[in-house]
């Protein structure tokens, strides 16, 4: 089974050479930290950065200078500001490549949850929307059940949802699936995991074809 | 040279009035027009519609005018950080409307740029869908969105000079930019108002026919939300 890093390293494979990558907050941000060093990617931050870096060190920091977290941040050679239109007109106009983000629930047809859970958390969707709408590629990081163990990959959401019919891939701590018009298809398995504990774990359909090969990390 | 230039933050808030509809740049607390909201929150007026990313937080930014009741309404795409806000949204005192990021953006520019409306993917088979026009262009399905109509524009820049012309600086530059010319009045406060001349043409941002008035604040806090940093 991975932790939130592994789940971003097994992620940081899917990143290639000359993809624009805009991560969410959460697991995708750790994605960044495991990227291959020999590939050239630039990363976006949706309120107006691409080519972001990593945390300023202590003292340098500019509050000028922010991610879509708020956090203090970087930029790289090459980098550039814009304004909010622009970025997303990158972003709604399908020039990020890649997009990464977390999720509550994630439906067998490709239908995700993240923003809301009624009566309890809203505090809006930010970018996601606009996100999921527009980017050709979306995979999901997330663990595969919640807090109390129920399946967050479902036959369908029961939460709000954020966008319909745009996952791609979903990577969890315990599996690699692709969304197909047939419902959650296993790619591979985490570290130690069978296929057993993964059926058990999936509320949605899935299927397995094959042999299922463990995810290589490294 | 059109002059644009105000000598103080009260001729910055002049006209403003019970019951308008604002717009104000910033992304949380990152380029927001401190000096600008400080201001409405001395002139006390109320029942305003702000349409602002996000809310400030409890002591700072959009906050402020929070904590005095002055916001019936409350247009944002995110609103996680403040737990004024919260109590206002739940205990149904505080009206919000919660709009996709890049929506909210293109509502200012579509604003600005004389469109009425617009068609975006974005929130399309979701609860932001709802009692909006849908259509499909090339097999896939857009809602029709429309451009915001705001009685005042509050901005913050970096640079500007008395033309108006605006540079901005970093991510500060945001949603400021989308929102010069998008309501009646804009109104740009900035860290350092020069004589017109010295900004180099090239490198503005926004041109000054977007700003109706520009002054220089006063103090800029700008307060980090979220520090972090990496050790040596």
């Amino acid at each position: 089974m991975l932790d939130k890093n592994g789940i971003a390293k097994r992620i940081a494979k899917e990143v290639k050479d000359g993809y624009y990558v805009n991560l969410g907050i959460g697991i995708p941000t750790l994605v960044a930290n495991f990227v291959r060093d020999d590939i050239e990617v630039e990363f976006q931050s949706e309120n107006g950065v691409l080519g972001m870096g990593p945390f300023p060190f202590e003292g340098e920091e500019d509050a000028d200078i922010i991610n879509a977290g708020k956090q203090t941040i970087t930029t790289l050679p090459g980098a550039s500001f814009f304004d909010s239109a622009t970025s997303f007109a990158m972003i709604r106009g399908q020039h990020v490549h890649l997009t990464i983000l977390g999720a509550m629930e994630v439906a067998e047809n490709g239908d995700i949850a993240n923003w809301k859970i009624p009566e309890k958390m809203v505090k809006g969707m930010g970018g996601a929307m606009d996100l999921v709408a527009s980017a050709e590629n979306i995979i999901v990081a997330m663990m595969h059940t919640n807090k109390r163990g129920e399946s967050k990959l479902l036959k369908k959401c029961s939460l709000p949802l954020t966008g319909v019919g745009c996952v791609k891939k979903v990577v969890t701590n315990l599996a690699v699936l692709e969304i197909t018009p047939k419902g959650f298809k296993l790619l591979e398995r985490a570290p130690g995991v069978t296929i057993d504990e993964i059926k058990n774990a999936t509320e949605g359909t899935l299927l397995i074809e094959g042999d299922i090969p463990e995810m290589q990390l490294d | 040279m059109i002059n644009k230039k105000i000598h103080s933050v009260q001729e910055a808030v002049a006209g403003v009035t019970d019951n308008m509809t604002l717009m104000l740049g910033g992304f949380g607390l990152c380029g927001i027009p401190e000096n600008a909201i400080a201001e409405l929150v001395q002139l006390g007026v109320k029942n305003l519609t702000c349409i602002s990313n996000n809310a400030g937080v409890d002591d700072f930014g959009l906050g402020l005018l929070l904590q005095g009741r002055q916001i019936k309404k409350m247009i944002s795409s995110y609103v996680g950080e403040n737990d004024e806000f919260e109590r206002q949204m739940l205990s149904g005192e505080l009206e919000v409307e919660l709009t996709p990021q890049g929506t909210l953006a293109e509502k200012c520019r579509a604003a600005q740029a004389g469109f009425p409306a617009f068609y975006t993917p974005a929130g399309y088979g979701t609860e932001v869908a709802e009692g909006k026009e849908s259509r499909e262009f090339n097999g896939k399905m857009y809602i029709l969105e429309k451009a915001y109509e705001a009685d005042f524009a509050f901005v913050k820049a970096w640079k500007g000079d008395e033309a108006g012309n605006l540079i901005f600086k970093g991510t500060a530059r945001n949603f400021n930019p989308c929102m010069c010319g998008a309501a009646k009045i804009t109104v740009a406060e900035v860290e350092e108002l020069v004589p017109a001349g010295e900004l180099n043409p090239n490198e503005i941002h926004i041109p000054g026919i977007f700003v109706q008035r520009i002054f220089q604040g006063n103090h800029y806090e700008k307060r980090i939300e979220q520090r972090t940093v990496r050790t040596r």
